[in-house]
């Protein structure tokens, strides 16, 4: 259990730079999730962590000691930061017992210390002590790797994509098993996904992994109501992105008068909703923006919705995401309202000049 | 040659259960089984046929033939010459592998290829090589430096695979554990290197166990140049099949512990999905001394037999020890025999390998299981003893074969069909079953399914296979020599007729066109092999 605080820490490959400026703390015990597209640098920045890459600027530490700075390079076996890779990485020729006490001592190898009470933290019975890996699935395999970084009582355990190569019933089950494993070792953890979803599910805090910036660091929630601009809100889920103005505190889109989440000065805007805040009502209704249903896909438990509205020229299109049992027919008129508040984000000013004809 | 190559495993789910198979419910089709079986029972002939001669000898005879100080001699060169060929093979061939797969020495891809050539170069070419250039290179000595340099590639061959395939990933993962570069290599890489390590060493002890030519001409006596000699000199019926017995007893216990090695521990990637290329070592001030080494054992595997051909190639015939004119027209002849058997003897191996292959791919069976094993067998069955057994045989029962190419050919289908075997066996898994059901269900009828289908998936692994068998036959020595009709000479029993009579100048050519013919095979091969590496990943 420690604290990682990372400052300015920056990696280029072949002149390439892929990390810059990267400044981080995890707290105590904490779980992070570094959440970027493939090519972000998320990898990257885990690899610089675990001492398998030099930094090229920057410094690390763990639990207060320095591990990679100026001139400093500690190697990644004396870092004391535990490694759970894509696709588990399990030791092809060892047991799953013999996997888990990898990186103790001789003595306690010998001993097989350890091996139930951490195959019972990551939730798996027993008897897979004595199973070769290749005996295991996905998910198996992947609680395995996790319960052989946390045996040596790592300070940090860094987590690359670990359910990326799951199939989706067994993901569920994975991340449920590891982030309770995790928690229940009190370890500091640091989670490299390209799944928002996982990313807000599992971590404490969630930093933004962009072109090798951090964008925005903060916890799920925050993020997914505040996002820093409209790309990231459109990044961490879905978004429908309208063109608007603000005027005393209130927002005017194609969809209506909106509430806005935080002040914002008077000026145009774009205007984020997310597409479940858009109800629709049935076209008789008296209240609400008028649209046709151009479109649906069924998911069961929802559904997305296009939209086109019929105000104005009839070209602004949409999409909403309802119910599952809320359905409306195609091709039917509908009336629209937004619940809850929307965020806006200003437009630059110069790019508006450009482009408009005036 | 190169019986090595291991039919490679493919990656299977990690969820399921493994199924090593195709399911197949179905019953093979008589005709099927029987044409398995042809090849089968060949295999079957010469092994069964020594071990019943020599089952005449009464005990008390058998105690005596087999307890005297010539058996002891062989025994002991023999089992000494397998042991220091099959270390000094692991050490080069392991350093070779590492070196060239974890280091960045300069070159690797040359340096690659390079140590691999030397299994074209057959072992008798580069005795002949060597003795002509030395004559006090000869005994154990010689015989050593020889086969370890024609058979060392097939210890680098697998390892450097096996480096190549282990995923960079396990070594991170142990140097997060804690682990440093040390106890990394001999607690993650050295264990995950032992089949193929082991695998290696038993098929070059094999080798050693059946090489002849190279050991008569290095004037080294085996069990293989005294069952030659004990042949010429009149042909000891039970003494002789008592030595065969004893060395296919040797040599079969290399082939089922080879088996077991391969069979028990394939340790597979677990997972699937891209990887990380490995991060080279930089060599540092190594970097000289590994260059020499490795320039130094080119020279000495490749450059010593190609300069030695080349030079008595330019020399005058008289120049030799024995001189004897080098003809042109024997050369032609010998060179049309060579190819004209390689040919023959590629079809009829390749055509006798097709129905286990296709066997072994889609049906599954204690009776399959046991076919196939059986036509695996013949690699532990020298060609010394199964031309022996060929020539009794014939001249026993089936006299109007004695002295043919076709018994000549049946030897070659003996000795070469678990070669031929691997190559057709992965030719046809290329084909899946489901392949062919979309073929049919797209309403091609299946003469329609094999041209279009089959054949342009599993046509160019055939090809292989045969020219596998091709190269196996133009450089085969043992069975030629004994088996050939009079008057029939090829190039191998050129080189080695003239080599006997230290005509080394005459020898030259018929040398360079077998090492030509072998090389340019083999580099067909490694074109194709590269290629289809890439195509499936």
């Amino acid at each position: 259990m420690a604290e990682l605080r990372i400052l300015g820490l920056a990696k280029a490959f072949d002149g390439n730079p892929v990390l810059r400026d990267v400044s981080l703390t995890v707290a105590s015990g904490k779980l992070v999730a570094i959440l970027g597209e493939s090519g972000s640098g998320k990898t990257t920045l885990l690899r610089l962590i675990c001492g398998f890459e030099h930094a090229d600027a920057g410094t690390i530490e763990v639990d207060g000691q320095r591990v990679a700075g100026p001139g400093l390079h500690v190697p990644a076996e004396r870092r004391q930061v535990g490694y759970v890779a894509q696709e588990g990485a399990l030791f092809p020729h060892l047991s799953v017992a013999d996997n888990i006490v990898f990186g103790l001592p001789r003595r306690a190898r010998r001993a097989r210390d350890r091996v139930g009470e951490l195959l019972e933290l990551v939730g798996l019975p027993a008897a897979f002590a004595d199973r070769p890996p290749q005996a295991l699935s996905g998910g198996e395999q992947q609680r395995v790797a996790l319960a052989r970084a946390l045996a040596p009582g790592p300070k940090l355990v860094l987590l690359d994509e670990p359910f990326s190569a799951l199939d989706a019933t067994s993901r569920a089950e994975t991340r449920g098993a590891v982030a309770a494993a995790l928690t229940a070792a009190g370890t500091t953890a640091m989670l490299v996904t390209h799944d928002q979803a996982e990313a807000l599910s599992m971590g404490h805090e969630v930093a933004v992994l962009r072109q090798g910036r951090l964008v925005q660091v903060s916890d799920p929630l925050t993020l997914y109501r505040h996002p820093r601009d409209a790309a990231l809100g459109g990044f961490v889920g879905e978004a429908v992105v309208l063109p608007g103005v603000v005027k005393a505190g209130r927002v005017t889109c194609a969809l209506g008068e909106l509430t806005l989440g935080t002040a914002a000065a008077d000026g145009c805007v774009d205007v984020l909703v997310r597409p479940e805040q858009i109800r629709l009502a049935a076209g008789t209704c008296t209240i609400g923006v008028h649209a046709r249903v151009s479109g649906i896909t069924f998911y069961g438990h929802d559904a997305k919705v296009d939209l086109r509205l019929l105000q104005s020229d009839g070209t602004q299109t949409l999409f909403a995401r309802v119910a599952g049992h809320q359905i409306p027919a195609p091709g039917i008129d509908v009336r629209l309202s937004v619940e809850g508040e929307v965020i806006v984000f200003p437009i630059n000013r110069a790019v508006i000049d450009t482009n408009s004809p005036t | 040659m190169a019986e090595a190559i291991a039919v490679p495993s493919g990656d299977r789910p990690a969820a399921a259960p493994p199924r090593p198979r195709r399911a197949a419910s179905r019953r093979p089709p008589a005709a099927l089984i029987a044409a398995s079986a042809l090849g089968a029972l060949l295999v079957l002939l010469p092994l069964a046929f020594t071990v019943l001669q020599a089952e005449r000898v009464s005990g008390a005879e058998a105690v005596e033939l087999l307890v005297r100080p010539l058996v002891g001699e062989l025994l002991v060169n023999t089992i000494g010459l397998v042991l220091a060929t099959t270390a000094a093979s692991a050490i080069i061939g392991t350093g070779c592998a590492w070196l060239i797969e974890r280091t960045r020495v300069p070159g690797r891809q040359v340096w690659a290829v390079l140590a691999a050539v030397p299994l074209a170069v057959p072992p008798f070419i580069s005795s002949y090589a060597w003795v002509s250039l030395s004559p006090d290179l000869q005994d154990f000595a010689g015989a050593w430096l020889v086969v370890t340099c024609s058979y060392y590639p097939l210890i680098y061959l697998p390892v450097a695979a096996a480096l190549r395939g282990m995923d960079p990933t396990l070594e991170e993962v142990g140097r997060s554990l804690g682990q440093g570069q040390l106890s990394c290599f001999f607690r993650i890489v050295l264990p995950q290197l032992r089949p193929a390590l082991l695998g290696g060493m038993l098929l070059v002890a094999l080798n050693v166990l059946v090489e002849f030519g190279a050991f008569t001409l290095l004037r080294f006596r085996t069990f293989t140049t005294e069952l030659y000699a004990e042949y010429r000199t009149g042909f000891n019926g039970p003494g002789a099949s008592l030595l065969a017995v004893v060395l296919l007893v040797l040599c079969l216990i290399c082939l089922l512990a080879e088996l077991r090695v391969r069979g028990g521990a394939q340790y597979a990637r677990i997972g699937r999905g891209t990887r990380r290329p490995i991060t080279p070592h930089a060599l540092g001030w190594m970097m000289l001394p590994v260059l020499a080494g490795l320039a130094a054992l080119v020279i000495v595997t490749l450059g010593v037999p190609i300069g030695m051909i080349v030079y008595w190639l330019t020399q005058h015939a008289a120049a030799a020890i024995s001189p004897a004119e080098v003809s042109a027209s024997l050369l032609i002849s010998a060179t049309l025999a060579s190819l004209g058997l390689g040919l023959a003897g590629a079809a009829a191996t390749v055509v006798l390998a097709l129905p286990l292959g296709f066997l072994a791919t889609r049906y599954e069976g204690r009776l399959v299981t046991l076919l196939e094993r059986t036509a695996y067998l013949a690699q532990g069955v020298p060609g010394i003893v199964v031309a022996l057994a060929l020539i009794s045989l014939t001249i026993r029962t089936l006299h109007p074969l004695y002295q043919t190419a076709t018994l000549l050919i049946t030897a070659y289908v003996i000795v070469f069909l678990p070669l031929a075997l691997v190559s057709v066996r992965a030719a046809l898994v290329q084909v899946q079953p489901a392949l062919e059901a979309a073929g049919r269900s797209l309403g091609l009828g299946w003469p329609a399914v094999a041209w279009r289908i089959v054949l342009p998936l599993a046509g160019p692994g055939l090809g292989a296979a045969a020219a596998l068998v091709f190269v196996a036959v133009v450089t085969e020595l043992t069975a030629t020599l004994l088996l050939a009709p009079i008057g029939t000479q090829t190039l191998a029993t050129q080189v080695w007729a003239d080599t006997s009579t230290l005509a080394f100048a005459a020898a030259a050519p018929y040398a360079a066109v077998m090492v030509v013919l072998s090389f340019l095979s083999t580099w067909l091969l490694a074109r194709r092999f590269a290629t289809t590496r890439f195509l499936n990943g």
